[in-house]
């Protein structure tokens, strides 16, 4: 995910049309820039195999296990009241979580491609520093600031306020895991759109939020879409930095990846995978999705290089 | 927060409101929270901090989780090449739906990835037991955490190595076909050096999102101090101790390895693109 976009819009400018008729003539011959069979066979197949092995038989094996006692058992496992109240918390984490990330994005992205401005890259790097910081620390962290022996956790406890092992502590562990995804998603999309039409609007008399919402938002609002669903998908599903904040209290503080693996920890293996399920589920969603919505950035992305990335397409 | 240079761009309004919101919340949130691993690691002095950092269990977290991941990227490298290039150059029914697919590390929770591939790889699973009569144990040992770590970092060479395979200029190769190379010449000497930044790019992002990985390894590793106990789940068992103060010294370690190779990461990523911007 993170280096695609750049290097994408890097496509040069000749076009690479002129060689396909040529070798038309003589279908049998291999054409020099093409692999031979055998290679291509090999190459297809060990892919295919690596694939096949990491990824599809996974995925087939949760919704197999997640029915392999039947249907009853599955419905029952994802109806009853603490499967209930993982699916609400996680409903309202993503809730609060992806929308705070979705006004620091556009904030971010519109400080960073509309103005000039030093430490630039410093703060670029910055918006990526969850990437480099593992899960546990990310919650951690938040661990050493609010809980008992934290800096506010004296504070805190004197006014009954609970963070760590509450719900406060999830939704801001998750927010801190979640927030590189909508600004990293708008920034090329904002930096490709240029700035004239809103120049325009501004010179036109609009105001900044007009400008805003009637020039900048339309223009952007696939690349918004992407990021938005990027980081509801992760928001959803972060298990290690939420697991250090929770503190594990059934029915209270378990989100659907912790509820997954305190019922897989007791054995409970059906209910344990119909849980997943339904998180396996919203990741096939989300693939759907970026690859619907990631067809429409790249397309509103490429306005100057689209001659020739259309014919490649195409070809 | 220095002044605009372009002139041109000061039209524009909202410098102010979005900077600031954007540092404020960026403090808030991440750097006031992270310097608190920088302050409580100050508070325990050098000897303590080193005694932590050096004691035998934390040395076999580092030795283990460094080279699993270092493994998982390697073979994340040979496979996600070929993943790569089968997706980039050929055409076969279903192309789609396997490309999507590759993202599936990414858009998974890890604790599901996690119950999933410790069954899969259990004695009893449907690829460990075909290792069983091997007497190769998978889940719940070494190996394990090298199958979690391969799944989580599968989506970065790929799709680090594939746009720029894509944009890669027929002409090259159309040269070196001309100029009388064979296709392996053609692979080892034009496409292999063009590839190879992104592919360094892959690998140092798969190692470095391997080396945080905690999810999908603590059900798959069998978690045994001094054998198959990754850096992270040490800091997670320290947390539980209440051992704040361990937790954080390993913690800062970590933190600097991890933000070296980001470092390094974003200049491999510059370099790569000012190698390779055509225009």
């Amino acid at each position: 995910m993170p280096p695609i976009e750049g290097a994408q819009t890097g496509s040069g400018g000749a076009a690479g049309g002129g060689w396909r008729p040529v070798a038309e003539a003589t279908a049998n011959v291999r054409r020099a820039t093409e692999d031979p069979a055998w290679a291509r066979r090999l190459i297809i197949g060990v892919a295919a195999g690596f694939l096949g092995i990491f990824l599809i038989i996974p995925l087939g094996s949760v919704f197999a296990e997640a029915l392999n006692k039947g249907v009853g058992l599955y419905f029952a496992a994802i109806t009853n009241p603490e499967a209930l109240s993982a699916i609400r918390l996680t409903l309202l984490t993503a809730a609060i979580a992806v929308p705070l990330n979705l006004i620091f994005g556009l904030a971010a992205s519109w400080a960073i491609t509309r103005f000039e401005f030093r430490g630039k890259n410093l703060l670029t790097t910055l918006i990526d520093l969850p990437f480099a910081v593992s899960p546990v620390i990310s919650g951690m962290i938040y661990v050493l600031m609010f809980g008992a022996q934290g800096w506010f956790g004296g504070w805190l406890m004197a006014h009954h306020i609970r963070i760590i092992f509450a719900v406060p502590g999830i939704v801001l562990a998750t927010t801190f895991v979640t927030f590189p995804f909508v600004a990293r998603e708008l920034i090329p999309v904002m930096e490709a759109g240029g700035t004239d039409e809103e120049l325009a609007a501004i010179t036109l008399g609009a105001t900044g939020w007009q400008t805003f919402f009637r020039i900048t938002l339309p223009k952007v609002k696939w690349g918004l879409l992407y990021g938005v669903i990027i980081c509801n998908a992760r928001a959803m599903g972060e298990f290690g930095a939420v697991s250090v904040v929770s503190g594990h209290i059934r029915g209270q503080t378990n989100t659907m990846p912790l509820y997954v693996e305190i019922l897989y920890n007791d054995y409970n293996f059906t209910a344990s995978f119909a849980v997943a399920s339904l998180l396996t589920a919203l990741a096939l969603v989300t693939l759907v999705a970026k690859r619907v919505i990631g067809g429409k950035v790249k397309h509103a992305q490429l306005p100057s290089v689209s001659a020739d990335g259309i014919e490649r397409e195409a070809a | 927060m220095a002044g605009m240079t372009k002139t041109k761009r000061r039209v524009l309004p909202g410098f102010g409101l979005t900077m600031g919101y954007t540092l404020a919340y960026l403090s808030l949130i991440a750097l006031i929270p992270l310097s608190t691993i920088l302050l409580k690691t100050a508070g325990m002095g050098w000897e303590r901090f080193w005694h932590v950092v050096l004691s035998p269990r934390v040395i076999a977290a580092y030795k283990l989780s460094i080279g699993a991941s270092l493994i998982a990227a390697a073979i994340n490298s040979i496979f996600g090449f070929m993943v790569a290039w089968t997706l980039s150059r050929y055409e076969f029914p279903g192309k789609g739906a396997l490309d999507a697919l590759v993202d599936l590390p990414f858009a998974l929770p890890t604790s599901v990835a996690g119950i999933t591939l410790t069954s899969i790889y259990a004695q009893n699973g449907i690829i460990g037991r075909l290792f069983v009569p091997l007497g190769i144990k998978i889940a719940f040992a070494p190996l394990g955490i090298i199958v979690a770590l391969t799944f989580i970092g599968l989506p970065f060479v790929v799709r680090t190595v594939q746009p720029v395979l894509q944009d890669l200029e027929a002409e090259l190769e159309e040269a070196a076909a001309t100029l009388g190379a064979s296709r392996l010449q053609t692979f080892r000497r034009v496409i292999g050096p063009a590839m190879l930044p992104a592919l360094i790019t892959g690998f140092a992002l798969a190692f470095a999102r391997a080396l945080g990985e905690y999810g999908s390894v603590v059900f798959i590793s069998g978690n045994m101090p001094m054998h198959t106990e990754v850096v992270p789940l040490l800091i997670m068992t320290k947390l539980e101790e209440f051992d704040y103060q361990g937790a954080t010294a390993i913690a800062l370690v970590m933190l600097v390895l991890s933000f070296t190779m980001l470092f390094g990461i974003n200049l491999l990523q510059r370099w790569s693109a000012s190698r390779y911007a055509t225009d």
